[in-house]
């Protein structure tokens, strides 16, 4: 069995973002760049499932710019077995992505593909839904658990009101979410080993996908700064501001 | 024009994120549908014609609708939306997890970018939505034909219900059986559901385990009539089910009153409750992040603060 890993090179969850001075996009200039936190447990899942036998080979796959052969040498010290850099300068939607990476499940036929369940950057939470839909393939959403047997996947999802569990046939399209594991940290053998591993790059224009956008982004601005309020010396204090200042109990 | 919502409902009784998006919708203008799939679900059905400003209730009953797997959902949805005379140019569901598992799908299969957890409408194509855990708001248009969009429920004051739509009885779609739901585990709870509640008692893993998060809060929240909601970290402790977390990837809110208790702050959390009307934080460090966005911060050790909170409510 195959796993197809689709990551996302982001911002560094732990940097704070800035704004072009035009306010015409996301200042990305010298940002420490990482893994979508996601991506890192989809990649670490897809490792256990090889690890344990379940699946013979993880491919870990990534859209966009050269730089993010970056991303793909990271999901390979993890563990990935190789990866598939599908190059383009172009403002990437999730719908584009999801029809490159069509493209590349129709290659490569994977049993499996998981993704992260969100990018951290744009908050979309669409690729994985996306994707399973142009597939026609069954799909399983924000996964905390997956347990492969007999050609089908029982998922456990993190829904509104609790847990469910979805059984699907192979293959399917599983996005994961934060509680699904923990990923490891690569060690330097690991680090080494994975610059040796292959890297191929497909032009995603010979991919025959139409990924022209169809949002064309007006402004970008930050929120209106919530202010810090006063500090109270204690209950009692606290009890008489929410009662006759604030109003609320 | 003509918008489809896509009601969340268990049933019996409409899901309140639904009035939010009907809220959303008419802020777009146009005529309001509301689909509601299900399986002997007529009681949401009536539920969702007395939505002011719907005026047509769409309503699919089948058993293959009761788990409402995002297969068999957009299989009934995709050509409604195509249909000949009948055709929609929005189609609204609530960012909830309900909405956000099955809209990308309807949208791909409509050949159409979706627009995620919109927090304004500015015209009938543009839209401002939150990126980057609510740190940056985005303002974009949308160049595609039918617009497919899910509603952040707390950014748009829900329909009120004093409306009468009609309720039209469609035929289900197909039982493409891709997906088969095979267990559930539902947390039980007579609080009021997170997403609508008025005011929230949260707690965070300065509570150290699930014990302490129930003894403590619980009576708080009994007091105030509170949802009980909670950082990833006490989820990931195991204090509280997955259903409590608040943030960039749990639930959304923006009750009246907001007590966030050992809760550090993170910005992956504020994404979930900043817009909260007031926040109350209890932290023992001076330095947490959390005391930037309160409104009221008590530095103090919560497990003498927070049972004097609660004596001190009548
Ligand atoms: C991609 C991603 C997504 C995430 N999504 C979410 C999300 O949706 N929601 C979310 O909450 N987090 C999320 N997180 C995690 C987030 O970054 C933080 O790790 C988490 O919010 C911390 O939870 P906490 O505040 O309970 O714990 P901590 O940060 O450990 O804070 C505990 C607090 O309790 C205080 N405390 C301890 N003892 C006491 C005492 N006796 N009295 C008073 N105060 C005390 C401490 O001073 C401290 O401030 C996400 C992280 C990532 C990377
Ligand atoms: N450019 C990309 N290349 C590869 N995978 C991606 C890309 N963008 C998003 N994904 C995958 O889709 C998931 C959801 O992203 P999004 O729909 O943008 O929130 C991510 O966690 C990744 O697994």
């Amino acid at each position: 069995m195959k796993i197809l890993v689709p990551v996302k090179r982001v911002i560094d969850p732990n940097v704070k973002v800035r704004l072009k001075s035009d306010g015409s996009g996301i200042d990305l200039a010298n940002m420490k760049m990482s893994m979508n936190p996601f991506d890192e447990v989809a990649v670490e899942e897809a490792v256990r499932l090889r690890e344990s036998n379940l699946a013979t080979e993880v491919i870990a796959v990534t859209c966009g710019v050269s730089a993010c052969q970056e991303t793909l040498r990271h999901a390979m010290a993890i563990g990935a077995d190789r990866a598939i850099l599908v190059e383009t300068d172009v403002q990437l939607e999730p719908l584009s992505v999801a029809k490159l990476l069509r493209a590349i499940v129709e290659r490569e036929a994977p049993e499996l593909v998981i993704l992260g369940k969100q990018a951290i950057d744009d908050d979309a939470n669409q690729t994985g839904q996306m994707l399973a839909g142009l597939l026609g393939s069954p799909q399983a959403t924000f996964a905390s658990k997956i347990t492969i047997a007999d050609g089908r996947a029982a998922v456990t999802r993190e829904v509104d009101g609790g847990l469910e569990t979805l059984e699907c046939g192979l293959p399917v399209v599983i996005t994961a979410d934060l509680r699904l594991n923990e990923p490891r940290y690569p060690s330097l053998p690991n680090i080494m080993k994975a610059k040796k591993k292959p890297l191929e790059t497909i032009a995603a224009g010979s991919l025959g996908a139409d990924i022209s956008p169809r949002h064309v982004p007006v402004k970008y601005a930050f929120p209106p700064k919530r202010s810090a309020g006063v500090r109270v010396a204690d209950v009692a204090e606290l009890v008489h501001k929410l009662k006759n200042d604030a109003k609320v109990i | 024009m003509a918008i489809l919502v896509i009601a969340e409902h268990d049933n019996d009784s409409l899901r309140s994120a639904t009035r939010n998006t009907v809220a959303a919708a008419a802020r777009i203008g146009g005529d309001i549908h509301v689909l509601v799939a299900g399986m002997n679900c007529a009681q949401a059905a009536q539920a969702a014609a007395k939505l002011a400003g719907v005026v047509k209730v769409i309503f699919a009953d089948a058993p293959h609708y009761a788990d409402q797997t995002a297969e068999n959902l957009a299989a009934l949805i995709v050509p409604l939306v195509k249909a000949e005379g009948g055709a929609y140019d929005y189609v609204l569901a609530p960012a909830t997890g309900a909405g956000k598992n099955l809209m990308p799908r309807i949208a791909a299969l409509l050949d159409v970018a979706q627009i995620s957890d919109i927090v304004a409408v500015e015209s009938a194509d543009t839209f401002v939505r939150p990126i980057y855990a609510g740190n940056v708001l985005v303002t974009v248009r949308s160049i595609d034909a039918v617009k497919v969009i899910t509603v952040r429920t707390t950014a748009f004051d829900a329909a009120g219900e004093e409306g009468y739509a009609v309720v039209e009885s469609i035929t289900a779609g197909p039982d493409l059986g891709q997906s088969k739901l095979v267990g559930r585990e539902v947390s039980k709870s007579l609080r009021p559901e997170l997403i609508a509640a008025r005011v929230i008692v949260s707690g965070g893993r300065g509570l150290g385990n699930g014990e302490n998060y129930h003894k403590l809060l619980e009576p708080l929240a009994d007091k105030l009539g509170a949802a009980l909601g909670a950082s990833r970290a006490a989820v990931d402790a195991g204090f509280v089910p997955n259903d409590y977390q608040v943030g960039q990837t749990g639930k959304i809110v923006a009750p009246q009153l907001y007590i966030a208790i050992g809760v550090s702050g993170a910005i992956q959390h504020l994404a979930g409750m900043k817009d909260s009307k007031i926040i109350v934080a209890i932290n023992k460090d001076p330095d947490a992040p959390i005391f930037q966005v309160a409104d009221f911060g008590l530095v103090g050790d919560l497990f003498e603060v927070v049972p004097q909170l609660t004596a001190a409510l009548k």
